[in-house]
């Protein structure tokens, strides 16, 4: 029910905002408007500062930073650098817009993105499919539950990196337990890594092995959050098991999922330690995404190219605000509340 | 807007990581006026962890013996991370070591970006007459002489004697006979003939010689790997890969290349004098008289080895130059060499080295100084250090088969073009 109260209290403060707003643009506020409400709540804008400051370092001047380099041709050699004695200025220039031209109508960056569109949905499916599944399965009173759940969380309490090169080693073509156990049943070994169409389902295995615990627990979480009278009373009406699933269970894990798949969505889409602890991109550039490839654009690739690589950061940025926006847009017409 | 501040802290983040990078790492200043050198000298090794390394920390060391009251820090860093680590650090103006082991092609790179402290006049060079010429050559860069050479290397190919005599075959000397002599063994002991490997482009310019390419030609200011010859190269490290002669990978290839070698899973790999350590230590050659060197086999056109090694550098920027110059000479003298030749088979860049005792009874070094004698020298350029890079992609994308041999070398070629402004 605390859903359900939440909800709504932020449907009104919406509503009043919304309302607030359009009479703004009707009549000038009074004067004195600001003062007064300055007055009346210096306290929670003395409490804010510090955060906004902080926010304005750590998140604000990066950002404007990049998109501003990203308008330059700002490279290794022509940025200003101080070493020792020596003070080189900076010598790069303003370009415009030519890099996100050049990014935009190359080969590189279209390619780069559909196979990063295609890592991101596959993962986020599969890792919502079986999390789901889990989630169902261990909601039930069965046999040792508690022991599962532990099991089933472990590979989110690991560190990222630490499991990454754990499935490295498993990957491995002659010392890698996969093909130890393939060559035990007597069949060929698989190249994990070196197979371009292998390497990226190898990829995939692995986030989706480290994405499934979140999204069990958070559906987990959306389950036992539907009152048990819904099945009681479904079950009353003779639905069948797959029956409540799609009218009681979905519908009820509709706030979390949604929330879930979102976030999921923006995390996989920015999955940076898998692909690049993995295979660094390879074999060649087939597991190459977005991230992973202006990383290389700044800190692998000599003279490193800066420019080049904010211009994917931008890009990452608006494509991410884009689908945000744009899923936020369908699931208000569904009748979601935010 | 939650997402969205999400969304913005992620790609701020990214564009963070190219400020926050590298960590802080406080030199100690000297003084300079007294004769007696003190201070910290902190270096960057890059020599193979696990066997090299302990040989050079212990010598390194050994610095603090002749100056009491320096202190010398030695950090071993990968091979493959040092050459961003140094930049990262460098152009951050904090982290960065007072003496890195710089590879020759990263040297003339990071003298062109600023990084290095000129060595002309400083008792970091003593005796430069001494250097062999080839070592020396990477070390000038503008007139200037930015490093001093440490080690010298080619690459020829190490063969499992065992295995070998097991399968009665000789010593391949070209491809053709590399893939034939590979056949057999296979048939014979059921093992792999020769370990390419696919994730390092400097494996792959054996190759590319043996077929009479080149990645540039300096001298005429052209690109020279998309001709002929850099297809021919592709197509036949594409062929010894398909017809089984050969495995590959395009990962962890150091790692595999090395335990495959080691136990004896493998009979061939083309390495270095900088592997030889790490290669006794397997189990197929605990007796060393196993391992046994030839030179790389010759393609259709000529037979050639790059040469490679490595230099000592003084960061521009070290707090510390007095005590730094005096380690680079410590670990660049006669008496230092001959050492490492002794116990890591490495080859000295000193003239007079090669008549220590040590070194002429070595015999890793009697195969493979005439090896760098003939070896291909690259040229010394500020981009040498970069062409690397996309080279490796390429190569990759066609061992793995995403490519053809004439697209990979035509992709490099573009990218080398955009990097060598004004080039043929």
């Amino acid at each position: 029910m605390a859903v359900h109260t939440s909800q709504s209290v932020a449907k009104a403060a919406g509503d009043d905002v919304a309302r607030g707003r359009s009479r703004g643009t009707g009549n000038p506020p009074p004067p004195g408007k600001l003062r007064r409400a300055l007055s009346t709540h210096w306290y929670a804008w003395t409490m804010v500062a510090p955060v906004v400051v902080v926010i304005g370092v750590i998140i604000g001047y990066p950002l404007v930073r990049g998109i501003y380099l990203s308008l330059t041709d700002a490279n290794e050699r022509n940025v200003a650098r101080s070493i020792g004695v020596n003070h080189l200025p900076a010598t790069y220039k303003f370009v415009g817009l030519d890099n996100y031209t050049d990014a935009l109508t190359g080969e590189q960056f279209l390619g780069t993105l559909g196979w990063t569109l295609v890592w991101t949905v596959s993962c986020v499916t599969i890792t919502f499919a079986l999390g789901m599944a889990l989630a169902n399965i261990l909601n039930r009173k069965i046999a040792g539950r508690s022991a599962y759940r532990m099991a089933l969380i472990l590979p989110w309490a690991v560190p990222g990196f630490v499991s990454v090169f754990a499935w490295r080693f498993l990957y491995n073509n002659d010392r890698g337990l996969l093909n130890k156990v393939l060559a035990g049943g007597g069949i060929d070994g698989i190249d994990w890594l070196g197979d371009p169409t292998v390497a990226k389902i190898s990829v995939i295995v692995v986030n989706v092995w480290l994405g499934v615990p979140f999204m069990m627990v958070a559906l987990l979480g959306g389950l036992q959050s539907i009152p048990s009278e819904h099945y009681e009373a479904a079950e009353m009406d003779g639905a069948t098991a797959w029956q409540r699933f799609r009218h009681v269970t979905l519908p009820g894990l509709r706030p979390v999922s949604t929330t879930v798949i979102l976030l999921s969505t923006i995390w996989t889409f920015n999955m940076f330690p898998v692909i690049f602890l993995l295979t660094r991109g390879g074999p060649g550039e087939a597991t190459q995404i977005l991230v992973t490839q202006a990383y290389k654009f700044s800190f692998e690739v000599s003279p490193r190219d800066f420019a080049q690589s904010s211009t994917w950061g931008v890009l990452i940025l608006v494509l991410l605000l884009i689908f945000a926006t744009i899923y936020r847009r369908v699931l208000r017409t569904q009748g979601d509340d935010w | 807007m939650r997402r969205g501040i999400t969304a913005t802290a992620l790609v701020a983040a990214l564009a963070l990581a190219a400020t926050a990078c590298g960590s802080d790492d406080k030199s100690d200043s000297t003084s300079k006026s007294s004769g007696e050198l003190s201070g910290t000298v902190t270096w960057w090794d890059t020599s193979t962890a696990g066997s090299e390394d302990k040989v050079f920390k212990k010598i390194a060391e050994g610095f603090e013996k002749l100056h009491p009251k320096v202190d010398v820090k030695y950090v071993n860093v990968p091979f493959g991370d040092a050459q961003n680590k140094f930049k990262n650090a460098a152009q951050a103006g904090s982290g960065a070591p007072d003496v890195i082991r710089s590879e020759v092609a990263w040297t003339p790179e990071f003298a062109d970006l600023g990084y290095l402290a000129p060595l002309d006049g400083t008792p970091a060079l003593q005796k430069q007459d001494d250097f062999l010429k080839q070592a020396a050559a990477s070390t000038k860069y503008n007139g200037k002489t930015y490093a001093v050479p440490q080690v010298i290397d080619s690459m020829g190919v190490f063969y499992n004697k065992k295995i070998f005599k097991e399968a009665g075959v000789e010593v391949p000397t070209t491809i053709d006979q590399l893939k034939s002599v590979s056949k057999k063994i296979k048939s014979k002991t059921g093992k792999t003939g020769f370990y390419l490997r696919g994730d390092d482009a400097y494996w792959f310019l054996s190759f590319l010689y043996g077929e009479g390419g080149d990645m540039v030609n300096a001298a005429d200011k052209a690109v020279t790997i998309d001709d002929a010859a850099g297809v021919k190269a592709m197509k036949v490290v594409k062929d010894l890969v398909d017809s089984g002669a050969a495995k590959t990978d395009a990962t962890d290839g150091w790692d595999n290349m090395q335990a495959s070698f080691k136990n004896g899973d493998v009979a061939m790999m083309i390495n270095g004098p900088w592997a030889v350590a790490d290669t006794y230590t397997g189990k197929e050659f605990k007796d060393k008289a196993n391992l046994g060197i030839a030179p790389v086999p010759s393609g259709s056109v000529a037979q050639g080895a790059p040469q490679g090694g490595h230099n000592l550098a003084v960061y521009a920027g070290s707090k510390n130059l007095d005590a730094s110059y005096a380690f680079v000479d410590y670990m660049t003298s006669v008496k230092t060499q001959a050492q490492v030749t002794k116990e890591l088979n490495l080859l000295p860049t000193r003239t007079s080295a090669y008549a220590e005792e040590s070194v002429v009874d070595n015999e890793i070094v009697g195969f493979f100084k005439p090896v760098v004698e003939t070896a291909v020298e690259r040229p010394w350029i500020p981009e040498t250090g970069s062409l690397f890079a996309p080279l490796v992609t390429e190569y990759t994308k066609v061992l793995t088969g995403q490519t053809t041999p004439e697209k990979a070398v035509k992709t490099t070629g573009a990218s080398y073009r955009k990097l060598l402004k004004g080039w043929k």
